[in-house]
């Protein structure tokens, strides 16, 4: 055994109004110039839909993430090494800014500055790539609320890999949304993609960063993501992609996107794990395992064995305490309410979603349990769908965590009515009352403390911060040799 | 710089493995990692400052602006509320993508910079006054006196031609034109819009103030928006008032019917979504599969417009199973304290039964009380015997200190009101009742229980609204004849019957009734119904609502935490009402200010009565068949003329000449109005509104995109208001002619002879403006905000000082009040008496002027006309055209003099006054010497602070006192108690957002631990609704209420109207078309109008406007997602793009309100000119009910009561769009 710890991130797509607060606020910090126009390293998505960029879940097409070799090894499914050389000038597999989207603007200026003419003025688009005048046929999210479902959505992978048929009739609509960011991920293809070394996973906080000063633009790490998390910048000829906002992180503040997530979807804390079982793990045939294969990574933070571990593998002690608050934790493993997404792209990703769980049909006290756990059958949103999604296809898994949301729900409206509480029943979803107290308190209360559990930066152990502290923040000539960098 | 490492060197120290684990897939390496602070480096910043957005989207939300190497970057939600306690979710993160986004617009291309004038009339006027000795008022007379130059500038609106102008140049333009238009026409031919002052209260008050100063008028907003709930006054006595967000966490069953909760009360919705874990169910009510639906149990899918039908039959069920087959106590005691359910109304006896009349009053019993007529009366239950309970309007005017819902009469004798005459009746009889079905209406009759009394030997055939209810709604009770026997009987009002209106399943309406009835019986009231613009866009939104409103007020929820309704449309909740009406109207200084309904306003003014398409006897009721009038044009000359609403222009005559007429005849000037009016040598201004002289002149928005945004109708806005030569009007003059309304032989184009707009942004109205001039934005200026979907006030400040040539409204029209003060002392010198005509104000003793609701019209001799009794007051106000800065920048001396207050609630100010000179200092000089100065914005805005019951505990106190005395229920004045010392300054409300301090002016008490919601003051404290009855109204008895049969709520269906009328030829098209029903909901991407020009907004889905149709109407016209289409109707033609959706149902096409011509909108193939926005293809209709007024709670209020401007019933056709050109 081996203990890393991992700042990892939860969202209760639930609870998701699709606002896209999140990306706007993440922009404004760190895209919102040259070169990243059309890169949103949060972006929310529709569901059914192809998503941004198109059909980036379709890795038939795009070949990212990992593959079991014949011989039973992990691979990158663009290739191995081999391949990055053979490849080095042109990379087959990259999108392209069509499957992104054009970035535009329009003539704001005509409005003023038009002459007397016959017609009123309009601001026309324009390209931000050409300058030219543009016409809109694209963009990063195109799909909202189902527009253009019928031509777009069937072509979602998670639809065309189902047994189930899904119509786009207006009876059956059903939609939800898919908040992405990057992953994160413990087996992260980006970083063994890069030919120049210039990708990392922090070992403080398992964060995966593109080094600016290193990055060549080999461009590798974006087609091997699966995710699509990796953007080119072109202005600066690198790669750049979400940073889990560590300059906050540091500061023990959540990411932007999550401060600012105005339905209080998300949630982040740490967890531990053991990275010695990360191949093993990994070589599971069965892709609708991989997910409670990854559940089999995180190791339990208020176990002493894992303890005594951590500190010996220079765990901080308030990592080791904040993974036992964890709220991520307890969403994930304690309760297993929140689920991978796409865990048979076999990267562990470290960005969970709760499944939604609404609309379920006639929810009221006057049904029994297992009339209320028949009617998660009857979905609107299809199980499948949300399996091909979050479990690699294990539908049981979805019902499970299903199961316990609407257990909450029917323990709770019993005990505000004053009315007779089954503690079997939450039992039999692996519940107890207070287990569903402790889950209500969390999905529904959770205050700014309760959703983000992070701890502070610890600089005192390898540095000299007597004297750092009044030097932090100057910059020095290149010739000061014994400033602090 | 960091220290020098080789580049070699570092790659050899990131390859190498410090350790490898997990079978050497994974390695630990060193590596320089100091180039992070690239990004630490953009995350640091040098300060963050509060302020929030001055946008109408409710939200009211903190955030912290982040400044950095002297720029704005970005901005964060503020997270620090007020705690709503320890197991309650908190209200952070408040703030949405849009607000998100707003930084963008700070340094934006899209930035109004600099004052704007179009050269067309910037070389006219030059020109003029050069020629006139630089006399700019002369320079004005000479081009309106010339047809031709009057045409060239007017008719260049919008077409481009903009020219950059010093700020002291366009202040005089404007002051000389403003003086040139009260010269010759009188002040109130000025007027100015601007929306919401919740939203920046001081950017509201800066032009209102410099207005009402002169005398100019301030149009409503609320009315016109169509935000207001007219069923609010009708059934409440109350504009709105609803429940905080926060109080939905307390519910355990939620309807949400036609609020998008995700989508417009973004920052809200977490309590939704999070209340579903508490155990509560949720039930979504709508057209299409929206956001909320998302969110729901279940989905009550209904067709557009049919909402009432679906509330009417859930109302049957509720009534049968909890009141009639089993009574749930609970409710019995709600009904009978809190509801007019128990009061007698008398019964016209005709030869085949009965039809209804009014409600039985003191008066007609011959009781020897004071205000008889507007006292009603109940029957004993135990005694048998006819009492008149407290709390009816008539004790509200008289200091008996009856005012209050305790079941006593005035005697303190208890009383036991019953519900129901049967079982004591003295005959049985069938009562007619008129119903609407969508092609039909018809006669219901069916048999009631009746009482008969006999009174100074006249007859009385009595029965209670209760019985009047069941009968109405078809509850079948032992002994009665004439009701459905089941709810499969397809009549009014069974869950049957609703189904072929709505397509709702009857099983499904049937069960969430009994559900949602069953869930307030074991909960006690925690039955809430989250309702907004969706349903209250419709002509007859007060008939959907009533309906609905059954649903909460029969199951006891209204007034209950976690009950009721919850109605969000729109950002009314002014917190700080006293201080900031104060400032606003110039109350400091004189009353009354001119205060108009602006959908009358702009029914005539856009000349959209010439093309009117609604015939009101159509929709008179089956009973009577026929109405007052034909023409919505003619009720609202009715309103006028009685009373109930105001209108300005008001006369055809200067109401400065008048009085100086009036004072050379040697009469008293109101007794001079008067004999002119009867005798017809004076007139209204809309007898005649095509005359020249009773034209508005001038007209200021601000804070506002008026043309793009709430005009319904606005090519209408565009041709009749500003002269713009080829708009999209394709509606021909209508053969329904007014019969007392005047025409001229052809509408007048061009009436307005200076627009102007102030923004920060160019918008469609800025566009199509004379002036622009350019406004500070939120961050970039003091100011206050609140709203009722929380109880904290924000405060809006300064991250950097105004950029460019920008400044704050409250400076802007400062500096304009300046200019224009200085041109007086040439031009208008001396003291003008200026007449003011005013309607009879709910809230004031003027709601009991007109008994019985019976219309008695002083114009036919019905009765004699008497200021401020059958027609408007009359008073005079004095104005001194010299000192109207002075005013402006100094707070007056009536608020020394005069209580302050609002809603009938009022204090001495005396104190604060005082207080006021301390804290923000005094003039020295001049007539405002020794006033507080407020010509800052932030001394202003404490001026306001101070003076409000929310944000001061003194005066909050005082005003409780004040409720104690006035209603005889001593504990209420002890409400505020324990927040009597404290006084919001902008300093503290900045540091951190604070819970406002209880005030009678809301219905409902704030504390930290409680969530506001509405009416609980009169469940608790027994404070009665400021209603006819005292108590919820369900029954409305005034006769234009009668003439089009909703003295009872009934279902109408939507208006009936095709995209052309029978007398217009629609243009002709090659291609297919789709006939869809038009839907304007809010939007996602923009709050009105504001946000969708920003670049992350239209980047964020699909850059530019969008129209949402069916997958199924897509294919029938061959249109697919992303085509280009064509949307029109007599009115008007959109250019958008098609969103095609199987969530849309078919038959209905979405256009989020409000997307903006002005970006990337091509020319329309069948005007040949820039297609419109979403409110080309709606229009004005009037609804005359609304315009009922001296009636108790139906009395005219600003932005209270009065005519909305519905627009949800339009039809359009959409077609695909052949070609797309483009202006430029």
């Amino acid at each position: 055994m081996r203990v890393k710890a991992q700042i990892t991130m939860v969202l209760n797509l639930d609870k998701c109004i699709g606002c896209h607060t999140c990306s706007v606020t993440c922009k404004n910090t760190w895209t919102k110039r040259d070169g990243v126009e059309y890169v949103w390293f949060n972006n929310v998505e529709t569901k059914p839909g192809v998503g941004y960029p198109i059909q980036w879940e379709n890795q038939e097409k795009w070949k990212g993430g990992w593959q079991l070799k014949e011989n039973g090894k992990l691979q990158l499914k663009q290739g191995g090494k081999l391949f990055e050389f053979l490849n080095i000038f042109h990379n087959p597999n990259l999108p392209t800014i069509d499957d992104y989207y054009e970035p535009w603007t329009y003539d704001y200026e005509h409005l003023f500055n038009a002459p007397k003419q016959k017609h009123q003025p309009v601001a026309r688009a324009k390209s931000l790539i050409s300058g030219e005048k543009i016409d809109i046929k694209w963009g990063p999210n195109w799909e909202d609320d189902l527009a253009g479902a019928p031509e777009h959505a069937v072509n979602d992978p998670n639809i065309q890999k189902m047994a189930q048929e899904v119509r786009m009739k207006f009876e059956e609509t059903f939609f939800f949304y898919l908040p992405r960011l990057c992953e994160h991920c413990l087996n992260p293809a980006c970083v063994a993609a890069c030919p120049s070394g210039a990708l990392y996973k922090r070992n403080e906080d398992g964060i995966v960063l593109v080094d600016q000063d290193n990055c060549r633009g080999w461009r590798y790490c974006i087609s091997a993501c699966p995710y699509k998390k990796v953007y080119f910048n072109w202005a600066t000829q690198k790669a750049e992609k979400c940073t889990f906002c560590f300059p906050r992180i540091e500061a023990g503040l959540p990411t932007i996107c999550s401060e600012t997530c105005v339905g209080k979807i998300r949630y982040i804390g740490v967890i531990l794990y053991d990275p010695d079982k990360l191949t093993e793990l990994l070589n599971e045939k069965d892709d609708k395992k991989l997910y409670e294969k990854q559940l089999e990574i995180f190791l339990d933070p208020h176990d002493p064995k894992v303890i005594e571990q951590a500190k010996k593998d220079g765990v901080l002690d308030n990592y080791i305490e904040f993974a036992q608050k964890s709220p991520v934790y307890k969403l994930m493993v304690k309760y297993k309410v929140a689920l991978s997404l796409h865990p048979e792209f076999r990267t562990f990703p470290m960005v969970w979603y709760v499944p939604p769980i609404s609309p379920v049909l006639q929810l009221f006290e006057d049904k029994s349990y297992d009339e209320l756990f028949s009617s998660i059958d009857e979905m609107r949103i299809p199980l499948e769908y949300l399996a091909n999604l979050l479990t690699g296809g294990n539908v049981e898994a979805i019902k499970g965590a299903i199961n316990r949301l609407v257990a909450v729900r029917y323990y709770m409206r019993a005990k505000e009515l004053g009315k007779e509480i089954d503690t079997k029943k939450l039992e039999e979803v692996g519940l107890t009352p207070e287990g569903a107290e402790e889950l209500y308190r969390m999905l529904a209360i959770a205050k700014f403390e309760e959703r983000f559990v992070i701890p502070t930066t610890r600089k005192e152990f390898d540095r000299d911060v007597y004297k750092e502290q009044g030097m932090t923040g100057f910059d020095y000539t290149p010739d000061c040799d014994f400033c602090l960098p | 710089m960091k220290r020098k490492v080789s580049y070699l060197l570092k790659k050899f120290t990131s390859f190498a493995p410090k350790e490898t684990y997990s079978g050497g897939h994974s390695a630990l390496t060193e590596q320089d990692r100091t180039w992070e602070d690239f990004y630490r480096r953009r995350w640091q910043h040098d300060k963050r400052v509060r302020t929030t957005h001055g946008v109408n989207c409710t939200g009211s939300c903190s955030w912290w602006v982040y400044v950095k190497n002297g720029l704005i970057t970005w901005e964060t939600q503020a997270l620090d509320y007020p705690t709503t306690g320890p197991d309650f979710p908190e209200y952070e993160p408040r703030g949405c993508q849009r607000g998100a986004s707003f930084s963008w617009y700070i340094y934006s291309p899209l930035r109004v910079k600099y004052p704007y004038v179009r050269d067309v009339l910037l070389d006219a006027w030059r020109k003029a006054k050069e020629k006139n000795h630089g006399d700019p008022v002369k320079a004005w007379d000479e081009i309106l006196s010339d047809p031709i130059k009057t045409k060239e500038y007017k008719s260049a609106r919008g077409r481009g031609g903009f020219v950059r102008v010093s700020w002291d140049e366009v202040k005089e333009l404007i002051a000389s034109q403003l003086i040139h238009t009260i010269k010759k026409y009188g002040p109130d031919r000025i007027a100015g819009f601007t929306p919401i002052p919740a939203m920046s209260m001081l950017s509201y008050a800066s032009g209102a103030r410099f207005l009402s100063l002169i005398g100019g008028t301030m149009l409503s907003f609320y009315d016109w928006y169509a935000d207001l709930p007219p069923a609010s006054p009708q059934v409440w006595g109350e504009q709105t008032d609803v429940p905080e967000s926060g109080d939905w966490y307390n519910s355990t069953y939620i309807m949400v019917w036609g609020s998008n909760i995700p989508m417009t009360r973004t920052p809200d919705a977490h309590f939704f979504s999070e209340v579903r874990y508490r155990g509560a169910k949720v039930v979504s009510v709508s057209p299409d599969y929206a956001e909320y639906v998302k969110f729901a149990d279940e989905w009550m899918q209904l067709n557009p417009g049919t909402d009432a039908a679906l509330a009417q039959a859930m109302t049957h069920v509720i009534l049968k199973e909890f009141y009639v087959e089993n009574p749930e106590e609970y409710f019995i005691d709600y009904a009978k304290q809190f509801t007019d359910l128990p009061f007698l109304v008398m019964l016209n006896k005709d030869e085949d039964g009965f039809t209804v009349d009014r409600f039985l009053r003191a008066s007609d019993i011959s009781k020897n009380v004071s205000n008889a007529e507007w006292k009603l009366v109940v029957l004993d239950e135990d005694k048998n015997e006819l009492v008149i309970p407290n709390g009816s309007i008539g004790y509200r005017w008289e200091d008996t200190g009856k005012w209050n819902l305790k079941l006593e009469d005035e005697n303190g004798n208890k009383i036991n009101p019953a519900l129901t005459i049967l079982g004591k009746e003295d005959e049985k009889g069938f009562v007619k009742l008129p119903y609407f079905e969508d092609d039909k209406k018809g006669i219901l009759k069916r048999e009631i229980p009746v009482k008969k009394v006999e009174i100074d030997g006249k007859e009385y055939y009595l029965t209670t609204v209760f019985d009047l209810f069941l009968a109405n709604y078809g509850v079948k009770r032992e002994g009665l004849e004439g009701y459905p026997s089941s709810y499969d009987e397809d009549v009014p009002y069974t869950p049957k019957w609703q189904e072929k209106i709505t397509g709702t399943p009857a099983k499904q309406v049937e069960r969430i009734a009994r559900e949602f009835a069953k869930n307030a019986a074991e909960s006690k009231g925690r039955s809430m119904i989250i309702m907004g613009a969706g349903i209250n866009h419709w002509y007859n939104a007060d008939l959907i609502y009533r309906s609905i409103l059954n649903l909460v007020i029969l199951t006891g929820s209204q007034g209950k935490n976690g009950g009721g309704w919850a109605h969000y449309v729109g950002q009314e909740k002014v917190r700080p009402f006293e201080g900031w009406a104060t400032l606003a109207f110039a109350r400091d200084w004189q009353a009354p200010p001119r205060l108009q309904n602006a959908t009358s306003f702009w029914y005539f003014t856009t000349e959209q009565f010439r093309y009117e398409d609604n015939n009101i006897e159509k929709l008179a009721s089956p009973i009577k068949g026929k109405t007052k009038y034909k023409h919505p044009a003619d009720y609202i000359l009715l309103a006028v003329r009685l009373g109930w609403l105001p209108f300005y222009p008001q006369f055809n005559k200067s109401s400065l000449e008048l009085a100086e007429e009036a004072k050379r005849a040697g009469k008293n000037p109101k007794e001079y109005i008067v004999e002119k009016l009867k005798n017809g040598e004076l007139e209204f201004s809309i007898q005649d509104p095509e005359n020249p002289v009773n034209f508005p002149r001038s007209l200021f928005v601000w804070r506002s995109n008026l043309i793009s945004s709430s005009a319904k109708g606005h090519e209408y806005f565009l041709k009749h208001m500003l002269g713009v030569e080829n708009t999209g009007v394709m509606a021909e003059y209508s053969p329904l002619k007014p019969e007392e309304v005047k025409l001229r032989e052809d509408a007048p184009v061009g009436k307005l002879d200076l627009f102007v707009v102030l923004d920060f942004r160019m918008t469609g109205s800025a566009l199509y403006a004379d002036v622009v001039l350019p406004t500070a934005t939120w961050y970039e200026k003091t100011d206050l905000n609140s709203t009722d979907m929380h109880p904290f006030i924000h405060p809006l400040n300064k991250a950097v000082e105004p950029l460019w040539e920008s400044k704050s409204d409250w400076q802007i029209y400062k500096e304009i009040a300046q200019t224009f003060s200085k041109l007086a002392e040439k031009h208008l010198q001396g003291e003008y008496e200026d007449i003011v005509t005013a309607p009879l104000m709910h809230d004031s003793p003027a709601e009991i002027s007109q008994p019985y609701g019976k219309v008695l019209d002083w114009s036919k001799g019905e009765t004699e006309p008497i200021p401020g009794k059958t027609m408007p007051n009359i008073a005079v106000v004095k104005r001194d055209y010299t000192k109207i800065y002075d005013k402006y920048i100094a707070l007056g001396p009536n608020v020394y003099e005069k209580p302050v207050g609002a809603h009938g609630w009022s204090f001495d100010a005396k104190e604060e006054y005082e207080f006021l000179k301390t804290m923000i200092g005094t003039h020295k000089d001049g007539i405002n010497k020794g006033m507080p100065n407020i010509e800052e914005d932030e001394k202003a805005v404490e001026a306001i602070l101070t003076l409000s019951t929310c944000t001061n505990g003194k005066p909050a106190n005082k005003a409780w006192k004040f409720a104690a005395k006035k209603t005889g229920l001593p504990e209420v004045a002890d409400i505020a108690k324990d927040r009597e010392s404290e006084h919001f300054t902008l300093k503290e409300i900045t540091a951190q957002p604070r819970v406002s301090i209880s005030t009678p002016i809301f219905t409902g008490t704030t504390h930290f631990d409680r969530r506001f919601t509405a009416f609980s003051n009169s469940i608790e404290y027994k404070i009665p609704f400021r209603t006819l009855s005292g108590r919820q109204e369900l029954f409305i008895d005034h006769e234009l209420f009668t003439e089009v049969g909703e003295n009872l709520p009934v279902y109408k269906p939507p208006l009936v109207i095709n995209p052309f009328e029978d007398w217009e030829n629609p243009p002709e098209v090659d291609e297919k078309t789709i006939k869809a029903r038009w839907i304007t909901p809010h939007g996602k991407w923009q709050i009105h109008s504001t946000y969708y020009d920003n670049l992350i907004m239209l980047t964020l889905f699909r850059g530019g406007q969008v129209v949402w149709i069916s997958d199924e109407d897509a294919k029938e016209a061959g249109i697919k997602d992303n085509d280009w289409v064509e949307v029109y109707n007599r009115n008007g033609v959109v250019v958008a793009r098609a969103a095609v959706s199987h969530r849309v149902q078919k038959g209905m096409a979405l256009m989020y309100h409000v997307q903006d011509r002005t970006i990337h909108v091509p020319i329309s193939e069948i005007t040949n000119e820039t297609g419109g926005s979403h409110n080309a293809t709606t229009r004005i209709h009037i609804k005359p009910t609304y315009a009922v007024g001296g009636y108790a709670q139906l009395s005219y209020s600003f932005n209270y009561y009065g005519p909305t401007g519905t627009q949800s019933d339009s039809v359009v056709l959409i077609k695909k769009k052949k070609k797309v050109e483009w202006s430029n």
